[in-house]
């Protein structure tokens, strides 16, 4: 873990400071995180450009072969179960995004082949918002389901 | 080190159903404390799961992923007594690494 890093953390202290610098060119996008998408990640509300960041070429297209299985209400916003399930053959990735977080992205997941295309996970809500689970496919395209999930309690405030 | 994870691997037809219970606070970055102060953020980056070793499951996070997440996942091409080892990554370049045998 290089020291630089540490020290540019420690003084930007939140991402916006962070994308600034991004955006002057002080620090590349992957140079600071190898393997962690920090600009999918730091994406703020847009579908399409978090699609972009992911490696998606042209706006993700709803698709019926996504489904997802949530509570309709979740009364804790702090922990919503999801679980993902994609019919798109070749699925090769599955991400979670919650349009209202503050960062839309939650979770991207690789399926290499011999997994299935199913995910079960819990993520963090900070209000009621529509959902948005997006399938890369063999062929490079991204396809996405939408669902709107009303929260009682928000799970990222505090 | 963080604590360890509780994996399960279950034989269920030919696929394996794999459930991973990952000890981790997933501190966003957005909360407060008493004094007003941002909390930094805190959370798990990346897992990789690989059985004989293959990669069977990669994933990115953000900190918006639960506190202490669970993650399930299936795949096929493995058998019981085959090894499952979970390992991931937090913004701290904190690592931790566990295994289980397939039931």
């Amino acid at each position: 873990m290089d020291k630089g890093r540490r020290q540019v953390l420690k003084a930007a202290g939140g991402s916006a400071v962070l994308a600034l610098m991004a955006a002057a060119g002080l620090l590349r996008p992957g140079q600071a995180w190898a393997e962690w998408n920090k600009q999918a990640f730091d994406v703020r509300n847009s579908l399409n450009d978090a699609v972009k960041a992911l490696g998606g070429t042209a706006a993700p297209q709803q698709s019926a072969e996504i489904a997802i299985k949530s509570p309709d209400i979740a009364e804790n916003g702090a922990v919503v179960p999801f679980e993902v399930t994609s019919k798109i053959p070749g699925t090769q990735n599955i991400a979670l995004l919650v349009e209202k977080n503050p960062n839309i992205l939650a979770a991207n997941f690789d399926i290499p082949q011999g997994t299935d295309p199913w995910i079960n996970t819990r993520i963090k809500m900070g209000q009621t918002s529509n959902v948005f689970a997006v399938v890369k496919a063999a062929d490079g395209k991204f396809y996405y389901a939408s669902k709107e999930v009303k929260v009682t309690l928000g799970g990222c405030g505090g | 080190m963080a604590d360890p994870m509780k994996i399960r691997a279950k034989m269920e037809g030919d696929k394996v159903d794999v459930r991973i219970l990952m000890a981790h606070e997933m501190e966003t970055g957005q909360r407060k404390d008493a004094q007003g102060k941002v909390i930094p953020a805190w959370f798990i980056q990346n897992v990789t799961a690989t059985c004989n070793g293959k990669t069977v499951l990669t994933a990115e996070w953000g900190p918006a992923v639960a506190k202490n997440p669970f993650l399930a996942f299936k795949f096929s091409g493995a058998k019981a007594g085959d090894k499952i080892v979970v390992t991931w990554t937090d913004n701290h370049g904190d690592k931790r690494s566990d295994e289980a045998t397939i039931a």
